[in-house]
């Protein structure tokens, strides 16, 4: 399983703050992840094409190719606005 | 704690006099503390709220904190960052840094401000006239950032 959460903006988007899935077979990075989101369609279609999605991989930011793996808590997000 | 994400207000003068109580080695103190406008991109705010990434948050905020630490040689800092629900001239944000002198204090204070602004988890979202909406991020913020990468 991982867990996946979903922040700001997106939340409100995906009307969702998280779920726990299993990981999706054959995906391995961040990248990978948001395709195979990607093709529940609907809102999830356009996730990959967000401009400027953030991501973080165990609370540490990410990038598309950071690895993926059971048990991860993977968060995206839109750019960050604190201050 | 030198890092704290909380709800509550906090007292300015209270945080800096306790960044320095006790540590005679200090010259210098530099502090920045961020307020809600009522005003953003042209339009008026009412109130804002604050959304964080709990867990995550305090880590990046050490995170950055522990740089600055690395690149300056600073004594004490203290980062407080508010969450939820604040009103215009609401305090947002405290950083201050004490060190020998001036300088390093300065240069961690913006640092970590600057690195705050683009790498922690938070997320504004402000009502106006005409509805809430989510803040966008600025190019500026990012350039700011970027003045320190080595």
């Amino acid at each position: 399983m991982i867990k996946i959460l979903y922040f700001a903006a997106l939340r409100e988007r995906l009307g969702t703050a998280g779920e726990s899935i299993e990981l999706p077979a054959g995906v391995a990075d961040v990248g990978g992840l948001l395709a195979a989101l990607a093709q529940r369609g609907g809102e999830w279609a356009g996730l990959a094409a967000v401009k400027n999605l953030k991501s973080a991989v165990n609370q540490e930011m990410a990038r598309q190719n950071t690895p993926v793996k059971d048990g991860d808590e993977v968060a995206f997000f839109p750019p960050v606005t604190g201050g | 704690m030198s890092i704290s994400v909380q709800e509550a207000d906090f007292d300015v003068g209270a945080e800096i006099a306790a960044l320095t109580a006790g540590d005679a080695r200090a010259g210098a103190v530099a502090s920045f503390v961020g307020l809600v406008r009522d005003v953003n991109d042209g339009d008026g705010v009412s109130e804002m709220t604050l959304e964080h990434y709990p867990g995550m948050t305090e880590k990046a905020l050490e995170a950055i904190v522990a740089e600055a630490r690395s690149r300056w040689d600073v004594y004490a800092v203290r980062v407080i960052h508010r969450v939820g629900r604040l009103l215009p001239q609401d305090r947002i944000v405290l950083v201050a840094v004490s060190g020998a002198h001036r300088g390093e204090a300065f240069a961690a204070c913006e640092f970590i401000m600057d690195y705050l602004k683009t790498r922690a988890p938070f997320w504004k979202r402000e009502v106006t006239p005409a509805g809430a909406r989510w803040v966008d991020a600025r190019e500026a913020d990012d350039g700011a950032a970027a003045r320190w990468e080595k």
